[in-house]
C-alpha cells in the first residue's frame, strides 16, 4: 500500500506541473513563435495564395504580433480554424491569439471567457445574391433559403432580422467556408449572408463574380478584433498594442517607406514610439524599437488594408468606417507614451 | 498447535486477498484521477471565467435550423434546438438502418447468387463502396444534388405533384382530414390481429397439421380494412399540393438534399458491410442442413425460411449490430454537408455559449445512449433467436 501511495503522489505531482501555467509571453518565447488562429478561407483577411504564402489583413495583424515579439514576422504559425472550433481552440490554449474576423460581442467577452482587443476592421452584415433573382432589397427576401455559416454571430443576427420583419426564411448551414460558397455558387440557396467584407472576398473568387450583388440592406454591426484569453493582462496589453501601433504610425504619417528617415525626427511624440527615446518597449516587457518593427516590416494599417482589401485589390472595399478619426472613420489610437 | 497442511500464508501471498487490494488499488488510483481531472477543469475554468452549469439551456438559442421533425423557431430555448437535433439524428439513423438491412441483404445474397454476372456486380458494388471514405460518399452525393438539379424555378416535374429541383424532392401529401388518422389506427389494429392469427395458425398447424395461408389473408386484411374505413369515412381525395411561392416551394412535404444525400451515402456505404455479413452467416450454414431439409422433402422457399435463415442469423446478428452502430455515428458526419443532427446543432451551441465542456458531454451522453439502446434491442433479438441448448 505504501508503494501505491507513493505511486499516487508522482501521478499528483506530474500532473501538478503540467497545469502550472506561465504568462502567455513566456511561452510564446519558449516556443519561438507565436500560434495564431486565422480563417485559412477568406481572400483578403485570412487565405494561403497560389504560392502557400499567407496572405491577408488578419495574418498581417498576425505577423506584426510576431515582430513585437520576436522582432522577426516569420516567427509565427497560421492554424486555420472554422467559425465552430475557433474559440475553443482559443481556450484550451492550442493558439496564443486569434486573428479570424471575429466579432466582439458582450457574451464572448464574458461567458466565453475572452477578451477583444483594438478592433482591426470594422464591419457590418449584408445579403450576396444573384442577379438573375432580380431582388433589389433585403426586404423581398421573404421565404428565401439563405447559405450562412454556423456558429457565428452573423447566424444569430440574420435569424433576428427575419423575425423582426416578420419574414420567414431557411437557412442551410455548412461549416466550412469554402464548401458553403460552393453550395451558394451552385445555386443551393438565395442568398448568401455574411459580413460585408466577407461577401466581398467570396464575390471576387466567384466562378462570374459579375453575376453576383451585394444587397444595399447593412443589417448589423461587426467590428472585428483580435482575440486573447481572460487572465493574461501583459498578453492582451501585447496584442492591443501591437494592432494600435499600426493605426498610430498612419495618424504619424509614418509609413514602412520613411521610417527610417522618421528615426531622426524631432518631433518628441516620433520619438517615443519609434523608440529613439525609451520607456515604451520596457512597459509592455519587449524590446524597445517593437513599435518601429512593425511598422517596417509589416506596414502601417493604411498600407496594410491597401494591400489586402484596398481599392487596388479584387475586393475594392474603400475605407469607410475603416478610415482614420481625421478622415471621418472609426480608427483612433490612444498616445504612445 | 499448528496443523499439518494449514500453514500459516501472509495475506500478500493469497490469492483472494491480494486480488482485493490491487482491486482496491485501482479503484483508488481511479476515483482520484477522475476527482483530479474535475477539480483541475473546474478551476481552470473559474480561472479564465468561462460560464460553467447548464443553465443556458433554457436561454433563447436564436438560431434558425433548416428542418425539423417538431415546431421550432429562433425564439425557442436551446434545450428545444438540441431536441431537434436529436430527433433529426434518430430519423437519419432510423430510415438509414431499415434501408441498410433491406438493401445489404439483398445484396449479400446477391453475391451468392448462381448468376455469374449478378455475383460479380454485387462484388464490384461492395468492393468499391467499402474502400471509399463515407465522407468523401456525402461530399459527392451532396455535390450532385446540387449542381446536377435545375432551380426552384426550372424545376422538374415528372409526375404531377412532385417537384425535384435543387431545394430538395417535394411532393404533394393528402391534405389535412379526420379520415387519415383513423386509418392510421385501422393498420395498427390490423397489425395486432395478423400478430393473433399468426400464433392461431402456427397453434392449429402442430395440432391438426393443416396450414392457413396467414400470409395471403394478412395481406387482404392490411388493404381492406383501411380501405373501408377511407370509404365510410367520405372518401377524401384533396391534396397538398406544394407551389411555388416567391423563391421557394410551399406546401406539400419536402426532403432535403442535405438529408438526401446523407442517407444515401450512409446507406449505400454501410449496405456494404452488412451485405458480406449476411453472405458469411448464409455460407456459415452447414450444407449438410440444406440438404437434410431437402431430404425431407421441404421446398426451397421453406428450406431457406424454416432452416438457413434462422441459423444464419445467429452469426449475422451481432456483427449487424455494430454496423448500426456504425451507421449512427457516422451520421455526425452531417455536420459536413449541412444537414442539421445532434453534433451540428451541439457545436452551434457550444460556440455561442462558449461551453464546450458541457456540449461535449452532452454529445457523448447522446451517442452513448443511442449506441446503447441499439445494442439492448438487440441483444434481446438475439437472445430470442440463440439456439436454445438443453
Amino acid at each position: 500500500m505504501k508503494k501505491l501511495g507513493f505511486v499516487g503522489v508522482m501521478v499528483a505531482v506530474f500532473f501538478m506541473v503540467g497545469s502550472a501555467t506561465a504568462g502567455t509571453l513566456d511561452d510564446v518565447k519558449a516556443k519561438g513563435y507565436v500560434q495564431v488562429g486565422v480563417n485559412g478561407d477568406l481572400f483578403g483577411f485570412g487565405k494561403p495564395d497560389g504560392k502557400g504564402v499567407w496572405k491577408g489583413l488578419d495574418v498581417d495583424t498576425g505577423r506584426a504580433i510576431a515582430v513585437a515579439v520576436f522582432g522577426d514576422p516569420n516567427k509565427i504559425k497560421f492554424i486555420p480554424l472554422t467559425a465552430i472550433t475557433r474559440f475553443t481552440a482559443l481556450q484550451s490554449g492550442e493558439i496564443d491569439v486569434l486573428c479570424r474576423n471575429a466579432t466582439r460581442t458582450l457574451s464572448r467577452e464574458t461567458a466565453l471567457g475572452l477578451n477583444f482587443v483594438q478592433v482591426n476592421y470594422y464591419d457590418g452584415q449584408g445579403f450576396l445574391v444573384p442577379k438573375a433573382l432580380g431582388v433589389k432589397s433585403a426586404k423581398e427576401l421573404d421565404g428565401a433559403a439563405v447559405c450562412v455559416l454556423p456558429g457565428t454571430t452573423t447566424e444569430l443576427n440574420v435569424a433576428d432580422y427575419f423575425r423582426s420583419t416578420g419574414m420567414k426564411m431557411k437557412p442551410v448551414v455548412i461549416e466550412n467556408t469554402a464548401e458553403l460558397a460552393k453550395a451558394f455558387f451552385a445555386g443551393r440557396c438565395d442568398c448568401l449572408t455574411s459580413d460585408a467584407s466577407q461577401l466581398a472576398g467570396t464575390r471576387a473568387v466567384a466562378p462570374k463574380p459579375d453575376d453576383y450583388i451585394i444587397l444595399p440592406e447593412i443589417i448589423s454591426k461587426e467590428p472585428l478584433a483580435p482575440v486573447v484569453r481572460h487572465g493574461d493582462d501583459q498578453w492582451y496589453d501585447i496584442v492591443n498594442m501591437s494592432v494600435l501601433a499600426m493605426i498610430n504610425a498612419e495618424e504619424m504619417g509614418i509609413t514602412s517607406k520613411n521610417i527610417d528617415e522618421m528615426l531622426k525626427s524631432k518631433d518628441p511624440k516620433v520619438q517615443r514610439f519609434l523608440g529613439v527615446s525609451p520607456g515604451n518597449g520596457k512597459a509592455l516587457g519587449l524590446d524597445e524599437k517593437f513599435a518601429y518593427n512593425i511598422v517596417k516590416m509589416v506596414g502601417n494599417y493604411g498600407e496594410v488594408f491597401d494591400r489586402n482589401v484596398g481599392k487596388n485589390t479584387l475586393l475594392k472595399i474603400e475605407r469607410g468606417l475603416n478610415a482614420l478619426w481625421k478622415d471621418g472613420g472609426l480608427m483612433y489610437s490612444p498616445p504612445f507614451k | 498447535m499448528v496443523v499439518a497442511g494449514e500453514e500459516k500464508i501472509p495475506f500478500f501471498n493469497d490469492p483472494a486477498k491480494r486480488s482485493l487490494i490491487y482491486q482496491f488499488g485501482v479503484m483508488v488510483t481511479v476515483a482520484f484521477l477522475g476527482y483530479y481531472l474535475m477539480s483541475n477543469t473546474l478551476t481552470n475554468l473559474e480561472r479564465q471565467s468561462i460560464a460553467t452549469g447548464f443553465d443556458f439551456l433554457e436561454k433563447e438559442s436564436s438560431f434558425e435550423i433548416g428542418e425539423s421533425l417538431i415546431d421550432y423557431s429562433a425564439a425557442d430555448n436551446y434545450f428545444r434546438a438540441l431536441l431537434v437535433g436529436v430527433l433529426n439524428t434518430l430519423k437519419v439513423s432510423f430510415i438509414g438502418i431499415v434501408l441498410t438491412v433491406l438493401l445489404g441483404t439483398i445484396i449479400g445474397v446477391a453475391r451468392l447468387s448462381a448468376n455469374w454476372l449478378v455475383s460479380r456486380l454485387a462484388a464490384i458494388y461492395i468492393e468499391v463502396l467499402q474502400d471509399i471514405p463515407v465522407l468523401l460518399q456525402l461530399f459527392f452525393w451532396y455535390a450532385l444534388f446540387y449542381e446536377m438539379l435545375p432551380a426552384p424555378r426550372q424545376a422538374l416535374n415528372p409526375i404531377a405533384g412532385m417537384f425535384i429541383c435543387n431545394r430538395g424532392l417535394i411532393f404533394a401529401v393528402p391534405a389535412d382530414h379526420p379520415v387519415w388518422a383513423w386509418m392510421g389506427w385501422t393498420v395498427l389494429a390490423v397489425l395486432v390481429a395478423v400478430y393473433v392469427m399468426r400464433r392461431w395458425a402456427l397453434r392449429r398447424l402442430y395440432k391438426t397439421g393443416k396450414p392457413f395461408p396467414v400470409f395471403w389473408s394478412s395481406i387482404a386484411l392490411m388493404v381492406s380494412l383501411p380501405f373501408i374505413v377511407w370509404m365510410l369515412g367520405g372518401a377524401p381525395t384533396k391534396m397538398d399540393v406544394p407551389q411555388l411561392l416567391g423563391f421557394n416551394f410551399q406546401g406539400g412535404i419536402s426532403l432535403s438534399p442535405e438529408f438526401a444525400a446523407l442517407l444515401l451515402g450512409l446507406v449505400l456505404y454501410t449496405a456494404a458491410f452488412v451485405a458480406e455479413i449476411v453472405r458469411a452467416g448464409i455460407q456459415s450454414v452447414n450444407k449438410g442442413q440444406t440438404e437434410a431439409a431437402k431430404a425431407l422433402g421441404l421446398r426451397s422457399g421453406k428450406v431457406l425460411s424454416l432452416v438457413v435463415i434462422p441459423q444464419a442469423l445467429r452469426v449475422i446478428i451481432p456483427p449487424l449490430t455494430s454496423q448500426m452502430l456504425n451507421l449512427t455515428k457516422n451520421s455526425s458526419l452531417a455536420v459536413a454537408i449541412g444537414y442539421p443532427d445532434f453534433v451540428s446543432i451541439a457545436n452551434t451551441t457550444i460556440n455561442q455559449t462558449g461551453q464546450a465542456i458541457e456540449g461535449v458531454a452532452m454529445i457523448m451522453a447522446v451517442y452513448l445512449g443511442l449506441s446503447l439502446l441499439t445494442s439492448a434491442l438487440m441483444n434481446w433479438y438475439n437472445k430470442k433467436i440463440a439456439l436454445v441448448e438443453r
